[in-house]
Formats: structure tokens, sequence, C-alpha cells
């Protein structure tokens, strides 16, 4: 859910990183944290088992600048992948605007992808979001590994609609801020079109 | 889609700021929050310091839907009250008519029973609050005392700006 402020002049946009466990989504996360300015970034909050793994959810408040003299404020947020975490993901989808499903690219995960999509669309669904409508990405990340299938084949298997695809290698950086682009633009211009309609 | 958008104005700021600051003082907390129940402030009071009150707002909603899961796993609507006891320093959750979430932080200069009477005086006000600002959207959306948004004039520019400006 969008938040206008018109007393502060904000605008609070949430989007969330889906994927399969160890896909890269806190690494995309991590990665935007550390290359941004200090006066830009929030806490990057992990809530993590011991082994580092998602438990909960991360969460990284980021400000890119202003439209229209409104700050442009996003919370990015990830989920855990593991099957059993279905729940708390469903929590936080909860409110969302926008979502970037993160693919891990390798031959072995293949099934994860499609097992982590099926399970956002029918999150969405349980929210009463329509994933046709619903600004999204989707990132090919782990382009680095050997064992990777192609770009064809990712593509064949997992895009849904007419979603911008990015190709990443995210502890680098590569398709990082290109994936969180293409997705803020999506909130934005729905932005501009409900409050045309309205 | 339930994406609905939240819009709040100066008029309803200032309404909601009025309530969070008299619950403060009525309450003899620390500091109190509003916050949206997907992990947005909306609005704050007390003495917030160097508080990271983003962290605050984000990690309170996970909380609050974290426990509303585990009452609907039981068979519970809601437990519509949350607090926690710290060596110095308390915290009060509690959800304002199902939409926004209150925090109020306490040490021993108040406590639980009188931050729970107040609370439930600024829930009331704060629901209405809430109502007359869905009223607001609704007339808006229906066209009837339309406002121009500047949301409106989002052009490509703008958004491509919004990137570049910070090198992205
Ligand atoms: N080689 C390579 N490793 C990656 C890439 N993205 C993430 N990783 C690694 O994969 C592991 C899991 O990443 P993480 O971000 O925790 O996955 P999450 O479960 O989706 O949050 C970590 O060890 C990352 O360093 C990538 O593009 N290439
Ligand atoms: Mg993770």
């Amino acid at each position: 859910m969008t938040f206008i402020n018109y007393a502060s002049r904000e605008i609070n946009c949430k989007i969330v990183y889906y994927g399969p466990g160890l896909g890269g989504k806190t690494t995309n996360l991590q990665y935007i944290y550390d290359t941004s300015a200090a006066q830009q970034k929030g806490k990057l909050i992990s809530l993590a088992t011991e082994t580092e793994r998602t438990l909960f959810f991360d969460f990284l408040p980021l400000e890119l600048g202003t439209v229209r003299g409104f700050k442009a404020r996003f919370h990015l947020y990830t989920v855990p992948g593991q099957v059993f975490y279905d729940a708390s993901r469903k929590l936080i989808l909860k409110g969302v605007d926008g979502v970037v499903f993160v693919a891990d690219s390798q031959r072995e995960r293949m099934d994860a992808n499609l097992e982590s999509l099926w399970n956002l669309e029918e999150n969405l669904k349980s929210h009463g979001y329509d994933f046709t409508k619903i600004p999204y990405a989707l990132q090919l990340n782990k382009r680095d590994l050997p064992d990777v299938l192609s770009v064809e084949e990712l593509t064949r298997e997992l895009v849904r609609k007419d979603e911008p695809i990015i190709e990443a290698v995210a502890p680098k950086g590569v398709g990082v801020f290109e994936t969180l682009k293409a997705v803020a633009k999506q909130v934005l211009t729905d932005l501009r079109k409900s409050a045309g309609a309205g | 889609m339930p994406e609905a958008t939240m819009i709040m104005y100066e008029e309803e700021y200032q309404q909601i700021k009025t309530i969070l600051s008299k619950l403060r003082t009525d309450a003899n907390a620390k500091m109190v929050f509003l916050i949206d129940k997907t992990g947005q402030q909306i609005a704050s009071h007390g003495d917030i310091g160097n508080l990271d009150t983003t962290s605050l707002a984000s990690l309170t909603a996970g909380n609050v839907a974290a426990t509303d899961g585990l009452a609907r796993l039981i068979g519970e609507k809601e437990f519509p009250v949350l607090s926690h006891e710290g060596e110095r320093d308390n915290i009060h959750i509690s959800v304002v008519g199902g939409r926004v979430i209150l925090v109020v932080i306490f040490d021993e200069r108040s406590s639980l029973g009188l931050v729970r009477l107040r609370v439930k005086r600024a829930s009331s006000e704060l629901n209405e609050a809430f109502e007359r600002i869905v009223n607001k959207a609704e007339q808006e959306k229906a066209g009837l005392g339309k406002r121009n948004t500047p949301f409106t004039e989002i052009s490509d520019d703008d958004i491509d700006r919004l990137f570049s400006d910070d090198g992205l």
C-alpha cells in the first residue's frame, strides 16, 4: 500500500523480494545497503537464524530522491525461502506495492524456482492481488556460476507476463539496481495512473 | 487489488499529532508512535532522540502480523494488545480499528494500568480520525471535491531522474 503523506511530503512504497531459499534475495539488499550513501538509507535489519538463513524478513528503507517535491522512500523486504516458512512469507506480502522474483539460475534449482513462483502467485491471490497487474520484475541471478541454464531456458519456464527480465550476479552488484529500478518505475507509474483515475 | 493508497493530508495529520501528544502527556509516557499495519510510520510524539524509528515501525508491524497469525492458528480473531516489560523501559502495542498500530513506550514514571486506560481513550479518537481520512479518500475517488494530486503529473523523465540523481 503506497502511503502518501502530504504533511511530511513523502511517498512510501513497499517492495518485496521473493524467490527460493539461497537464491540471493538477502544478497541483493546487502549490496544495495553497502553501496548507497548514508543519507539515503536506514538500517538493514535481518531477522535471521544463527546460520544466517532469513528467519522472518530482511528490511531496508531506502530514499531514492524526490518526485514532484515528494521524498520517494522505498521499503525493501525479503522473505524466507524455505518451504516451511510459508506463514511468514504470506505476512510479509501484506500491503506490497511491487515484487521482485529472484530466480536461481543453477540447473538443479529450477524446481525450487518453479515451486516458489507458484507459491508467490498463490499468496498474492490470498491477499486479493491480481498477479497480472502488480508491478513485478524477474531477476535471473547467479549468472556467474558454471552449471546454469541459459536465459532462454529460464525465461521459457519462469516468465508469467510482460515483466522486465534482468540478469544478475548479486554479490558483485551486477543487475541489482537495474532490478530495483525496473520494479520501482512500475510502482511510480501505477501511482500516476491511480492518481489520474481518481 | 487491495493496494488502496493511503493519503494523509495536513489537516488530519495535525489532528493525529494532537491526539498522540495528549496521550503521551496523559499516560506519562516517553514516546508514542502510530504505525500502519504494513510497517510504515505515520506519526510520532515524544523524546525520540536518536531512536531508529523506521526500524521500530517495521519490526512492530512484523511483530503484530506474526501475533495475528498465531491468534488465527489457535482460533482467536486477534490478540489486540501486546506488551513487553524491560528492565527500564516497557512497550505497549495495540491495534486501533483493525487498521493502525499504536505504540507507547514508558518507564517507571508510568504504569501498565495507566497506559492501558489512556490508550483506550486515544484509540477511539484515532479511530474517528481515520474514519475521516477514509471518507475523504472515498470522496476524492468519487470525484467529489477532487484535488489535483501532484502525481497525475509524474512524467517518465521524473522517474528516470529519480534514479540518475543517485547514480543508480
Ligand atoms: N556465485 C554467486 N553466489 C551468489 C549469488 N547471489 C547470491 N549468492 C550466494 O548465495 C548464498 C545465498 O544467498 P542469500 O542472499 O542468503 O539467499 P536468500 O536465501 O535468497 O536470501 C550466499 O552465500 C550468497 O553469497 C550470485 O549471483 N553468484
Ligand atoms: Mg535471505
